[in-house]
């Protein structure tokens, strides 16, 4: 697996890491040469993170041995880690919100003496800035900036700290399409630089497009390194998921399906919000989603999505303007209403927004459901159970654990969870932020035929996302959220990257497109 | 919740171990501290226990210091499953005694069937409006609730005081300020010729109702989802602000009966030093027992064994009352030791 003669940079041999019962990684070898860029590509759960975990030095493994320059090493926590040139970017950023961009860089170095010598970092920051395209503001609140640039700050200190391989975990799962091909070009003249770069993804086309070797993980081992150029996408899906053929969702359409499109879901007139701290107000926002339709909100997120979704789901008021739910103003209602009247909310983190970690899942399948299950002071566990199963059999999930915790399962799990609670009713609206975001390949396309379906069963479905494929492939009609307002609405005839792109960050020269 | 019985065992042999382990650590450690102070432990704990164990007497007397210990943990325990700390049941004892002996001043008339009812009620609204001040303040994010119930804490005797110093100052005993005995109809009944009190039932019906309602019911569900994920219950719709109103008043209407009970039963008039602490200790109680239901009867008790030994110390070695204080803090100590505090929901 390693090149001719050439010493990787790090190479890693017969690791095994456990958690109780469960294996999660299995390796019998694994290297990074100097100068590549190496995709670790896998299903949710394959792996992937448990690997970078234990290089990174958060991990350690219950067996295996690890070698950086072809020296045999112990790395027992992130210093060594980064003693031995080795950096990670998390999914979840490590800044420090209130201190400056040169604060969180200088904090991180080694040594950093008592006096902190800043013109020498500063002059460094630049440098290194230049090089690699990651120019940030060094004296703007970390807290303040945008995510893409709180990406390039990790970046940026990670390399001053002297990182020779750097392991970025799901990079682009915050980026807006441009800033992703920005970051590309960052790897790219890092590559160039002859460091060794880790890029973990389940995105094919990003490891088509950047990558030189493909590392395929699947139930925690490494099935396949494959060389980019000869590497095909049907051939990567093939490891990614083993025998099992890639199949859709079964069709979830039972033949009674309402047919009720064309009413007025959702009307917004006009409407403001001034939004709390750290939120973005919502600027005079007009739209209207029908029955049988799926909108798209395509936006650079922090351009007030969340507050659009909120707003729509009763966690936030209208300070001007007016909300009206299939023909009934429904501005002021709690956000108790607004689900009792059939709207549905598909989060993108189920873990922070949607479930309690310390419930079981038959316990947060209740939550949320009004009324519907009460048994006078207690609840009807039985007729729940029943309909909750009917739901996961109709989405095609396996039913769960429901004794099991929610803290205990995967992400993509708790995805699985939501869905089936939300979907389990029959909703009229659907309001769906992110959903696909973190989930793998296979996920992410039943998620889509979903809202599809839902759609066509009568379903007004309002999709926020920041992924332009998918708001291309599903979106009826979609709308671009600027800095809290509409910056114009396409039809499907529009829906080009280069025509809504440029629209996404502010660009207007083209917005008679829409 | 449908648990199994590996799992109840795992839990109930948990929690014995916790238990015996405060303790041990605690009698351990007060050992040392008579020991420095030139006394025997072994020969003071040993007067404990005969005293405690030995007699009908002694055992009522523990029986009588547990029930407003386990009053006033409920009154931490319920606001602890949303997330909220309540460390204001002292303040919240005091006023519902106050507004109990507004009621019981006010209408001497009544019959016992009528009145005791009604004193209790007053107990209740007492305790639980004193409370709702914090749950307010807290609703409006305005306050933190862990300050405001402190600070109402000393407010709160404040109040007995002018009172019993002024409007309610009992004529015939001028000399101390307390207000005028109770007439015999708003005395709480007690049991056996001793000094154990009806609000024994008080206390194991709240804790017995508490329980059920964690368990058993959609509000109790409700409240262990704002506790474990606030953001996710404001979410899904759950009304975090009505829950945290109703849940604080009626935290605060148990500590009240708490001061109910002081009054009625045991003091028969309002005195100023109505509580020698029990809104605290009832917290701390709360805290070790992670707000199970069982954990606080037990705990209860170890904390009047506690504080008995106390006032027996006081009696048989000449050891000063506060060295119990001392104890308490020892055990504080240990427990945020072994627990790291959890953090609470904003």
């Amino acid at each position: 697996m390693t090149a001719e003669g050439e010493t990787p940079l790090l190479e890693a041999k017969g690791i095994v890491k456990r958690f109780g019962a469960l294996v999660a990684n299995e390796i019998s070898d694994f290297s990074v040469r100097g100068g590549e860029v190496l995709a670790l590509l896998g299903e949710n759960g394959a792996g992937k993170s448990t690997l970078a975990k234990i290089l990174y030095g958060y991990y350690t493994p219950d067996a295996g041995e690890i070698f950086v320059n072809g020296r045999q090493v112990e790395i027992a926590s992130p210093r060594d880690a980064r003693a031995l040139g080795i950096g990670m970017v998390f999914q979840n950023f490590t800044l420090i919100p209130a201190l400056s961009v040169f604060d969180n860089v200088a904090l991180f170095q080694k040594n950093l003496p008592a006096v902190v010598p800043r013109a020498e970092i500063l002059e460094r920051m630049r440098r290194y800035a230049g090089r690699f395209r990651l120019a940030v503001d060094p004296w703007m609140q970390a807290g303040q900036l945008a995510v893409g640039d709180q990406q390039k700050v990790e970046i940026l200190k990670q390399l001053l700290a002297g990182a020779r391989m750097l392991i970025l975990d799901e990079p682009t799962k915050v980026l807006a399409p441009q800033e992703s091909e920005g970051l590309f070009e960052t790897l790219a003249e890092l590559r160039a630089e002859g460091l060794g770069i880790v890029l973990i993804t389940h995105k094919l086309r990003e490891v088509l497009a950047c990558a030189d070797r493909i590392a395929v993980m699947r139930h925690g081992r490494v099935v396949g390194v494959v060389d980019r150029r000869e590497a095909k996408e049907e051939d990567l899906l093939a490891l990614m998921f083993g025998d099992k053929p890639m199949q859709l969702p079964p069709p979830l359409l039972d033949p009674a399906g309402r047919h009720d499109r064309g009413i007025r879901a959702l009307e917004l007139v006009d409407v403001s919000s001034s939004g709390g701290a750290g939120q973005t107000p919502l600027r005079n926002i007009s739209m209207k989603l029908q029955s049988g339709e799926i909108v798209g909100i395509a936006g650079v997120s922090g351009n007030g999505q969340r507050e659009f979704g909120d707003l729509i789901l009763g966690l936030q008021r209208p300070d001007a303007g007016i909300k009206l739910l299939w023909g009934e103003d429904a501005s002021r209602w709690s956000v108790a209403a607004v689900r009792d009247k059939g709207v549905a909310s598909v989060p993108d983190d189920p873990l922070a927004l949607a479930c309690v970690p310390g419930l079981t899942v038959r316990e947060n399948l209740v939550l949320g459901s009004g009324e519907r299950y009460s048994a006078g002071l207690g609840v009807d566990w039985r007729r729940l159970d029943a309909d909750m199963n009917r739901s996961f059999a109709r989405l095609g999930f396996p039913r769960p654990n429901l004794e099991a915790r929610a803290a205990t399962l995967s992400g993509g799990n708790l995805q699985r969870i939501v869905l089936a609670r939300e979907l389990a009713q029959q909703p009229r609206l659907i309001v769906a932020l992110y959903p696909t975001r973190g989930l793998d390949a296979r996920s992410t396309m039943m998620v889509r035929a979903l809202l599809r379906d839902m759609r066509d069963r009568g379903a007004a479905v309002l999709l926020i996302s920041e992924d332009l494929d998918e708001l291309f492939e599903v979106s009826d009609r979609l709308l671009v959220l600027f800095h809290g307002a509409i910056a114009a609405e396409f039809t499907p005839e529009d829906f080009r990257a280069d025509l809504v792109g440029p629209l996404m960050v502010g660009a207007t020269e083209q917005s008679d497109a829409a | 919740m449908r648990l199994d019985g590996a799992t109840l065992w795992a839990c109930a042999s948990a929690r014995a171990k916790g238990f015996a382990f405060v303790t041990a650590a605690a009698l351990g450690v007060f050992a040392t501290l008579l020991v420095a102070a030139g006394k025997d432990p072994l020969e003071a704990y040993i007067d404990t226990l005969t005293y405690v164990f030995g007699n009908a007497y002694g055992f009522s007397e523990l029986l009588v210091r547990m029930i407003p210990l386990m009053l006033t943990a409920v009154a931490a325990a319920l606001p602890a499953r949303i997330g909220l700390i309540n460390v204001g049941a002292e303040g919240q004892l005091y006023m519902g005694a106050w507004l109990a002996t507004a009621g019981a001043l006010a209408l001497p008339d009544l019959p016992a069937f009528v009145l005791l009812p009604l004193l209790t009620l007053l107990g209740f609204v007492g305790g639980g409006l004193w409370a709702l001040v914090a749950g307010v303040l807290r609703a409006l994010r305005l306050v933190n609730e862990t300050i405001s119930t402190l600070l109402l804490n000393y407010i709160a005797p404040l109040i007995v005081s002018y009172f019993i110093f002024g409007p309610w100052r009992s004529p015939e005993t001028a000399s101390y300020p307390q207000s005028p005995a109770f007439v015999e109809a708003a005395r709480l009944p007690t049991f056996f010729h001793s000094r154990v009190h009806f609000g024994l039932v008080y206390a194991l019906a709240s804790l017995v109702l508490y329980w059920l309602v964690m368990t058993r019911t959609r509000i109790g569900l409700d409240m262990r989802a704002i506790g474990g994920n606030p953001e996710a219950a404001r979410r899904l719709g759950i009304p975090i602000i009505r829950y945290i109103l109703t849940v604080m008043f009626i935290a605060g209407g148990v500590a009240g009966l708490a001061g109910m009970a002081e009054v009625t039963a045991i003091q028969g008039r309002l005195v100023s030093e109505l509580s020698p602490g029990y809104g605290f200790i009832g917290f701390l109680v709360s805290w070790l027992a992670g707000s199970s239901a069982a954990g606080i009867v037990t705990m209860s008790f170890l904390f009047a064994l506690i504080s008995s030994v106390g006032d027996i110390l006081q009696i048989t070695q000449g050891v000063p009352y506060a060295v119990v204080n001392i104890l308490m803090a020892v055990i504080l100590f240990i427990v945020l030791g072994r627990h790291s505090v959890g953090s609470v929901a904003r």
